[in-house]
């Protein structure tokens, strides 16, 4: 960690630069966050350096949890999504028990939470969000984004869900039932967004694409490229 | 990462007070301390929609007690204008919360 306070001249590669004396541009190197710490940060460390030496956790471990979170993203839940949508009968056992079928698919969701997966429909479109904290379905789609932890997300979603989505640029009919989902306990919730239109005969890779995280979130619905005509003709309409 | 604190999983069916389709009606109590009961809910009726299983509860386990006996752990439908006096949206829209055992109360 404090490679910056090496001294240079002891890393002479032998490119034949005879470095008398150090080069201006040899100052230490900052890291990129390098400025004070916050009291939580310093919280932080001085916990995990505890829980290290009381010998509750290696940093090994800590390393390894750091890895697995990096390693998922929403691109993890496209693909059981797409998969969802090409296979009806995975799409019911993901609905009916969504630890079972995210591991037939070889994903491990952990034993930290329970996951539910909620379906849109026609009828219903279900949306995403925790009032009491910002729990979130991590181990299928990574790192929540920054707004889905503001407090005006929270609040806002339960009290105001429409005029929620109408920013997020989904306008839904009066007809269509909005089902908000508050996470407030031991499940985390993914939302299975309906197949766009249009996708007849797509591959699963292909579906993929279509959806973002926002999508399994239910603040986005996944559609199909339109055609610019078609688009300007829905647009007159 | 699993420490032995953590959630518990899956209880067995059985021993649960309420059932789906049971109008219920969420505690109004105040608690000092962890609660993952929202205060936006409290007071307010709901039908249970299904049984999520038994959980350790929390309310302990934030401060290093084991939280047994485990709660059965509920999914609680509420219509929004059931929650929010001036919802703004159409009748039918809904809200669903996970609510532990012990905050819920039987509605006739």
């Amino acid at each position: 960690m404090h490679e910056h306070e090496h001294d240079h001249d002891e890393h002479d590669n032998g490119h034949g630069h005879a470095h008398g004396h150090a080069p201006p541009h040899a100052l230490p190197q900052k890291d990129h966050d390098a400025g004070p710490m916050s009291a939580y940060e310093v919280l932080e460390e001085a916990v995990r350096a505890l829980l290290i030496e009381k010998g509750v956790m290696t940093a090994g471990e800590i390393a390894a949890q750091v890895d697995l979170m990096d390693s998922r993203s929403p691109a993890l839940g496209a693909k059981v999504v797409a998969r969802a949508w090409v296979d009806p009968a995975f799409k019911r056992r993901l609905v009916k028990d969504t630890r079972a079928a995210l591991a037939e698919l070889g994903i491990d969701i952990g034993t930290l939470a329970e996951f539910r997966t909620v379906e849109n429909t026609p009828e219903v479109h279900n949306v995403i969000v925790c009032t009491l904290c910002s729990c979130y379905p991590k181990m299928l789609l990574g790192i929540p984004p920054a707004w889905y932890k503001s407090l005006a997300y929270r609040s806002r979603t339960v009290a105001d869900p429409r005029g929620v989505l109408a920013e997020f640029g989904v306008a839904l009919p009066q007809g269509v039932e909005v089902r908000v989902h508050d996470s407030t306990a031991d499940l985390r919730y993914i939302v299975l967004p309906m197949r766009p239109k249009g996708t007849r005969g797509w591959s699963e890779t292909e579906l993929a694409k279509l959806l973002t995280r926002d999508s399994m979130i239910g603040t986005a619905i996944p559609a199909a490229p339109v055609k610019p005509a078609a688009s300007r003709k829905t647009r007159a309409a | 990462m699993v420490r032995p604190g953590s959630a518990g999983h899956g209880g067995k069916a059985g021993r649960q007070r309420f059932a789906p389709g049971d109008r219920v009606r969420i505690a109004a109590r105040a608690v000092v301390g962890h609660c993952r009961t929202p205060w936006y809910l409290r007071g307010k009726a709901g039908v249970v929609a299904a049984i999520q299983g038994t959980f350790r509860n929390p309310e302990l386990m934030a401060y290093h007690r084991p939280g047994l006996p485990a709660q059965a752990l509920y999914k609680v439908r509420f219509r929004q204008g059931d929650v929010w006096e001036r919802y703004a949206g159409p009748a039918g829209d809904q809200l669903e919360a996970d609510i532990y055992e012990h905050w819920l109360e039987p509605l006739k």
